[in-house]
């Protein structure tokens, strides 16, 4: 610092665009200065972010001047092992020649032979039309091992879930409670929140068994042991109820708690709503809105909603046809009967006192600082109300409760007591945001069977769905699945995010069949997105009797040199995120606002480095070489010159007015949500912060499940196709269908295989109940008696970034934390060298005592460990040498007593059970070498990275050295 | 601290400079009093010289500790407020002192005396800067006592004195025994001055804590994580990563060796007549100094610790 | 006179370590940079930095307080790294209090980091001078910028809002206000140096729930006739008392 301290800066350029270090997706202003980035800040007028950046945002310049960026096609040579990371640099022209004629032979031929699985599940507007376009069904992206459970458990609940679908409204809550959320989910959104409501005076509970993070400025923070969140959420249902803490009007209104469910065990209908047969006016042709109440006033049973009706929540009743019947929240109460705090007790490790407490925190804060806003709306059955009603008890949740195989069922009993709480799209609890809600469940559904795959035709539906019942599962007539990773099969029938987990290890081993072509975009298969780390190696580098591989070409596009990039037979050199356009579409999943939707762009601010090339301008490309009906005129000739004209010119449907983006539609920019293209919609999101913010009249901010005037907005902006209500499941008719189909009853005529009904029967559960988690109950808890579980650190937060100079000083490497009496018991000391070991493998790494762990759960930051060479660290790197990943003691697959293979995952969903895996700790002999195990390798930098191994550096913008 | 050699080297040979001036300039001033007989008429030149060039090479030392060694000239600014500013214009004006004094000898100029008057002054002035500029540090517990200035006198002019003795001894000097004898009292008073320190450094309570160092009243904190992983500034200077028995062993070391060994050897020598010991006392005392000096480091616990403990 | 200072809000900061990076990021290039960075991709990464967020464990599990802990120079009122300096590169600035140090004339002898008890300076490897927080002094005077974003990075980033700036000698400033009504407080008073970054500490909120409270006229098992009540018929006083 001098005298200059005070003059201006240089003069630099400001460029807005939007982050894409993780999943929130913030807006941003890149300072330019001679060309390279000098600043990236918040940018304070977009309205997820207010101006604040995090650790990883704020350190976008080392990942964009990263020496382990990749910038050039590359192959793999002639007679190189996979994994061995030996390329050779091609053209573009040869790399989309290469690929081109592969896939038209694909197409031509047998098209599920294509899969497509990428780790951004934030491009599937795009990724998800490339797939439905070709005709594969083999098309997901993360979510199958990231938090489907969230997602699906929720989403089939109440119509909505956390993180982009919606949240808890902390500007209003008085109560906040978090369970299962490490400190990656939903980053700076939810800082900000949680920062405003402490600030505020409310109180804010986290349960988990760790404590870092969120959870460390928690009030209190409730230790539970993994994968039992389950059963504390059941006791604290089984107590609101109990202590009449629920709040009966908004579950009489808006949920199917009166509705009466059929009892007679005789009946084909058994366990099915018991309906009118009369769709009211207006119905929805998918969802009939004609169940039952037993009018408490009349003393019979009445259509629902039927005027001056009120349905009676508890008792047992006869049709007057004599079938018995009960009201659902009646089953409720029958159901949670049992799950008392005391039975929660033993198998959360939360005293049965604090859960009571608990339950009456949470139901008197609901119950007794209802806030009551003057906003009049009108609900889906024409009632007016002059004001909208909250009760302030907020929740987040994510992938703690989620990553577990017991997760579907856990989620489900959280949507339903937030319910319970009357807090489903009001102030101060959960809201929506928007296109959320989703009918329950959502319109889209999967191919229905192998007939589906055709060649050289598109599917008739998206790949990806939210099957409603058995008849819209991806199985064949013998019951066996149609996608490659068995997702929509007896076996998961609801795995609506795909199962990306299982792809590989199917494949390799052909079951259910071998495909030819595997192009992964931006996930690490070969190291921390995949578990059973080793194994999976093997796999991917693996050849049948003929010599050929397993799975024969593999394309990886990814802007980084990963440990997957070595295996790769055709690498993509994608660009970084201040290199590319981006659409966060309302066809995918926006970034939206709980008042209303919100789009946002990515423009390009610095010009792609070497050839790197956008991953969607490779699917514009591919799409249109290979002539894709909807990249195409009728004549064949191609119809968008790149991925910009696609985003504005692309119409769902020809004249529909729907595009990627909402704003600024209609030729002048004139209209929103829906219009014709606008050719200069690019230009108008970039003079507008990159982001399209619609806030809806008040009157449609809540209660949107239910609320008519919102519903004919969303059916006027085509967010909807009808104007229904969407009624709170809290029983759950989809999955009593699949149950009864294990039955052998049922309209669909569809029947699971004699191996799976067993399981469909008892995991397709109408009404949530807890399990252990199957990989804890196959366990030997004896022998391997702690949880071992993982999450991100915020600084590495929902990537890797182990390549960024600036990030790695923080996260080098990662200890093993064990609670400090645990630890004393093993007799092993901060620093010691430990293994750990799971029934399905072994890891050495250093350990590190805690007080902030619940003590049967040991835990790591996930991800910091390395592969020797890959992200261009030297191969004494601390996170190949001192870092490790608990993924290669995680199976991808569990074996049941009888033989048969299931995929480690929600037997309901087929989400990833990362967080099951029990482990034991043992001090690692004196005589072992300082490092962790196993290791693997080393891999060389890849043609076009750095070839420069520097010593240290200084970055300073501006001076050319980066550009 | 992590002990910096040159600092080490400049701080040892610095006292070892001065404490040899401060010899010669006794000696003379005895021989003006008619309490010792005159050495011959090289001595103090030589002495001067070798003071002179003892005090050349700390300073040199003292270089190597600079990120900007052409900028030290800038050091002289702050003498209003800076021990270490202080020091770097009181270290060549002693130097110059010292350097005058021998040449005056060397050309047999008159007012050898009142250089040397001068120079001891400066030389004691030297003392208090060098000694003060870490005695002044408040919060380095170790080092802010009386005492340090104490050791720096005492153990300067010991090893200073014993190099005098030795000079003295090989020249058969007929002062020799008795500057030998001061170079002994002067390394006993050492030894018990800087036992003193010892003791009393061994019962330091440290003001500061984790409980003050992040404003938390309880009585278990336990830092998990320092906020990086490979080391800082932070880490590298404070800490010396060596072993509590690794400090104890170095603590043993210079006792005897900046002490006993040395008085022992020096008083053999003396009672001997065998200049080699006292030059073998002169050069066990130096190491054990230089020891002494690394254990001054190592031993000052620097309450910025307090935050750099833990790496996760 | 103006004192600029840091009010780092302990009860909400989630240790995210965005100030650190962001810091990192407007310096590098600013006018305090460079900030070098050592074995960037190699064992042992270490690079200058003016900020970091440590953590601590508080109290025995299940008791436990996770304590992110946000550090860089403080600003001290009585600065002992000032005086020590033989150069007058370490300087307070008398007009806002900030503790800078020129780069110019820093001969980088480290002893102001000696003097310094909170460990918050640090010498570049490669620049060779002593380097430490400035309150980004080439961004809060610069008039170009909104007034709003004349703050420091790490302030600016904080997605917490953990990190309050502004002027402690002016009671009315956000960061007195902080200070007063949250019982702001600074590191190691023991030394007299007084701070000018003050820490705020935890607050909890808790809830009281009294036995009645779970009792309710309205509550809604009695509209479903869950609340049990006894019958008409049932034994009463009436049965066995004559008055």
């Amino acid at each position: 610092m001098n005298a200059r301290l005070q003059a201006a800066p240089d003069q630099v350029e400001t460029r807005n665009t939007t982050c894409y270090m993780c999943a929130c997706r913030c807006g941003i202003r890149v300072h330019l200065k001679k060309g390279e980035v000098r600043y990236i800040e918040g940018n304070p007028e977009h309205p997820l972010n207010q101006g604040v950046i995090c650790a990883k945002g704020a350190s976008g310049i080392m990942k964009q001047y990263s020496p382990a960026r990749l910038t050039q096609p590359l192959r793999r040579k002639a007679g190189a092992e996979r994994g061995a990371g030996e390329f050779e640099p091609i053209s573009w022209d040869e790399a989309f020649g290469l690929m081109e004629e592969r896939l038209r032979k694909i197409r031509a031929t047998d098209p599920k032979k294509f899969a497509l699985f990428t780790g951004r599940d934030q491009m599937q507007a795009l990724t998800g039309l490339f797939a439905r376009q070709f005709g594969t069904p083999n098309y997901a992206a993360h979510g199958g091992f990231c938090s489907v459970n969230m997602a699906a458990g929720m989403i089939y609940t109440i119509g909505g879930s956390f993180w982009e679908f919606g949240g808890p409204d902390l500007d209003r809550a008085k109560l906040f409670v978090m369970i299962g959320t490490a400190e990656d989910h939903h980053s700076n959104p939810l800082k900000i929140a949680i920062s405003k409501f402490k600030r505020r005076g409310g109180r804010f509970i986290s349960i988990n068994p760790v404590r870092t993070g969120y959870s460390a400025i928690a009030d209190e923070w409730i230790p539970i042991r993994p994968g039992t969140d389950g059963a504390l959420l059941l006791a604290l249902t089984h107590e609101i109820i109990n202590t009449g803490l629920y709040d009966r009007g908004f579950l009489a209104r808006y949920s199917d708690s009166g509705h009466l469910i059929n009892q007679d065990p005789a009946s084909a209908q058994y366990g099915m709503p018991v309906r009118a047969g009369v769709p009211p006016k207006g119905d929805n042709p998918d969802h009939h809105h004609d169940q039952l109440w037993w009018d408490r006033h009349s003393g019979r049973a009445v259509p629902n909603h039927a005027p001056d009706a009120d349905p009676a929540l508890f008792g047992d009743y006869r049709l007057d046809d004599g079938t018995p019947v009960k009201p659902v929240f009646q089953l409720l109460m029958e159901r949670v009967g049992e799950y008392t705090p005391e039975w929660a007790e033993a198998i959360t490790g939360i005293p049965a006192r604090r859960i009571r407490g608990l339950a009456h925190e949470m139901g008197i804060t609901a119950r007794d600082q209802k806030i009551e806003l003057p906003i009049a709306w009108t609900d889906s059955w024409g009632k007016e109300h002059n004001t909208v009603t909250g009760n302030p008890v907020a929740f987040h949740a994510m992938r703690g409760l989620a990553a577990h195989s017991n997760g579907f069922h856990t989620i489900r009993t959280l949507a339903i007591l937030m319910s319970l709480l009357g807090t489903i799209d009001r102030p101060g609890g959960f809201r929506h945001k928007a296109p959320f809600p989703r009918a329950i469940p959502p319109v889209a559904k999967p191919p229905k069977g192998p007939e589906a795959v055709q060649p050289d035709t598109p599917l008739a539906s998206l790949a990806l769905g939210w099957p409603a019942g058995p008849d819209d599962l991806s199985v064949d007539a013998e019951g066996g699945p149609v996608r490659i990773d068995k997702a929509f099969s007896w076996e998961y029938p609801l795995a609506v995010h795909g199962m990306m987990h299982n792809v590989i290890t199917n494949a390799w081993r052909g079951d259910p069949y071998r495909i030819d072509t595997l192009l992964i975009f931006m996930a690490n298969m070969a190291w921390n997105s995949t578990m059973n780390t080793v194994e999976v190696r093997k796999m991917l580098n693996d050849r049948d009797e003929q010599g050929e591989y397993k799975i024969p070409f593999l394309i990886v596009c990814d802007a980084f040199q990963s440990e997957m990039t070595a295996f790769a037979d055709l690498v993509l050199p994608d660009t970084t995120y201040l290199e590319r356009h981006d659409v966060m579409s309302m066809l995918d999943r926006p970034i939206s606002e709980f008042d209303g939707p919100v789009d946002s762009v990515r423009i390009p601010v610095v010009p792609p480095k070497g050839e790197c090339k956008p991953f969607q301008e490779v699917l514009i490309e591919l799409a249109s070489r290979l002539k894709f009906p909807a990249f195409v005129t009728a004549d064949g000739a191609r119809k968008f010159r790149d991925y910009p004209d696609f985003i504005v010119n692309y119409q769902t449907e020809p004249g529909s007015g729907i595009g990627f983006l909402a704003g600024w539609r209609g030729r002048g920019g004139e209209k929103a949500m829906v219009g014709e293209p606008n050719p200069r919609q690019w230009e108008m999101y970039e003079k507008n912060n990159c982001v399209f913010h619609h806030v809806l009249p008040r009157s449609y901010q809540y209660m949107r499940n239910w609320n008519q005037g919102y519903h004919e907005w969303a059916q006027r902006t085509r967010v909807r196709r009808y104007t229904d209500p969407i009624v709170i499941q809290i029983y759950s008719e989809v999955l009593q269908k699949f149950r009864m189909a294990a039955q052998g009853r049922g309209e669909s005529p569809r029947r699971p295989p004699a191996h799976l009904r067993e399981r469909i029967a008892t995991y397709c559960d109408p009404l949530p109940f807890y399990y252990a988690p199957l990989e804890v109950q196959a366990t030997d808890t004896v022998r391997y008696p702690l949880a071992a579980v993982t999450q991100r650190p915020m600084a590495m937060y929902h990537s890797w970034d182990s390549q960024n100079a600036w990030l790695r000083q923080i996260h080098a490497h990662n200890y093993l934390f064990i609670n400090v009496k645990t630890a004393s018991a093993l007799g092993v000391a901060d620093d010691d060298w430990v293994w750990v070991e799971s029934p399905h493998g072994r890891v050495r790494c250093m350990c590190r005592s805690s007080e902030a762990v619940e003590p049967g759960t040991v835990w790591t930051w996930n991800a910091i460990g390395k592969a020797q060479g890959a992200w261009h660290l030297s191969p004494d790197a601390n996170e190949s040498q001192r870092g490790f990943l608990l993924n290669h003691m995680i199976s991808e697959e569990l074996q049941t007593a009888g033989g048969a293979r299931f995929s480690n995952s929600d037997p309901v969903t087929g989400q990833a059970g990362w967080y099951d895996v029990r482990v034991r700790v043992s001090k690692a002999g004196a005589d072992e070498p300082a490092e962790t195990s196993p290791q693997f390798a080393p891999v060389p930098a890849a043609p076009g990275t750095s070839k420069v191994r520097k010593l240290w550096q200084a970055f300073v913008a501006g001076k050319g050295d980066y550009k | 601290m992590n002990p910096a050699f040159s600092v080490i080297f400049l701080t040892t040979l610095l006292g070892a400079g001065q404490g040899l001036f401060l010899a010669l300039f006794v000696i003379e001033v005895r021989v003006a009093t008619g309490l010792l007989p005159a050495p011959s008429t090289g001595f103090y030149p030589l002495g001067s010289a070798i003071a002179v060039v003892l005090l050349a090479t700390g300073l040199l030392a003292s270089f190597f500790h600079l990120g900007h060694p052409e900028r030290a000239w800038r050091s002289a600014a702050m003498w209003r407020t800076s021990w270490l500013s202080r020091e770097v214009i009181v270290l060549p004006a002693f130097m110059a002192a010292v350097a005058a004094y021998g040449w005056a000898h060397w050309q047999g100029w008159p007012g050898t005396l009142l250089i040397g008057v001068i120079g001891a002054a400066v030389c004691l002035l030297l003392f208090l800067c060098t000694a003060m500029i870490y005695a002044c540090i408040k919060f380095l517990q170790e080092w802010a006592t009386p005492l340090t200035l104490i050791n720096f006198v005492l153990l300067g002019c010991a090893s200073g004195v014993m190099l005098a003795a030795a000079l003295a001894a090989l020249r058969g000097e007929p002062n020799a025994f008795v500057v030998g004898l001061w170079a002994v009292l002067l390394t006993v008073a050492g030894m018990v001055s800087r036992i003193a320190s010892l003791w009393r450094n061994a019962r330091l309570k440290p003001r500061s804590n984790l409980q003050t160092a992040i404003g938390i009243k309880h009585p278990r904190i336990v830092q998990k994580a320092q906020g990086f992983m490979g080391g800082s500034f932070n880490t590298r200077e404070f800490f010396h990563g060596r072993t509590p028995g690794t400090l104890r062993a170095v603590k043993w070391l210079f006792i005897a060796g900046a002490f006993v060994i040395p008085a022992a050897l020096a008083s053999a020598g003396l009672q001997a007549g065998a200049p080699a010991l006292l030059v073998a006392a002169c050069a066990v005392q130096f190491c054990g100094l230089v020891a002494e000096r690394w254990f001054f480091f190592a031993q000052a616990n620097h309450p910025q610790n307090l935050y750099y403990q833990a790496v996760s | 006179m103006t004192q600029l200072a840091l009010v780092i809000d302990l009860n909400v900061c989630v240790g995210c370590h965005a100030c650190v990076t962001s810091c990192k990021e407007w310096n590098t290039s600013g006018e305090a940079g460079f900030m070098s960075d050592d074995n960037p991709y190699d064992r042992d990464p270490t690079g200058t930095f003016f900020n970091r967020v440590q953590t601590f464990e508080v109290g025995e599990f299940p008791n436990t307080q996770t304590v992110h802990f946000p550090k860089s120079c403080l600003h001290c009122e009585d600065p002992p790294c000032v005086p020590v300096c033989p150069t007058g590169a370490s300087y307070k600035r008398p007009e806002d209090g900030i503790v800078l140090v020129d780069y110019d004339k820093c001969i980088g002898c480290k002893y102001c980091s000696w003097a310094c008890p909170y460990g918050v300076r640090e010498l570049d490897e490669h620049q060779k001078v002593m380097k430490k927080c400035t309150l980004c002094v080439d961004r809060i005077y610069d008039a170009k910028l909104p007034e709003s974003e004349r703050k420091p990075a790490c302030v600016l980033a904080c997605p917490t809002s953990a990190r309050l700036y502004g002027d402690i000698h002016d009671e009315e400033s956000i960061v007195s206000k902080a200070i007063r009504e949250s019982a702001g407080y600074a590191l190691m008073p023991e030394w007299g140096t007084q701070p000018a970054n003050h820490y705020l500490p935890r607050r909890k909120t808790e809830m009281r729930i009294h036995e009645d409270e779970l009792e309710r006229a309205d509550n809604p098992l009695k509209i479903d006739g869950r609340l049990p009540k006894p019958g008409a018929k049932d034994p009463s006083l009436d049965d066995v008392t004559s008055w």
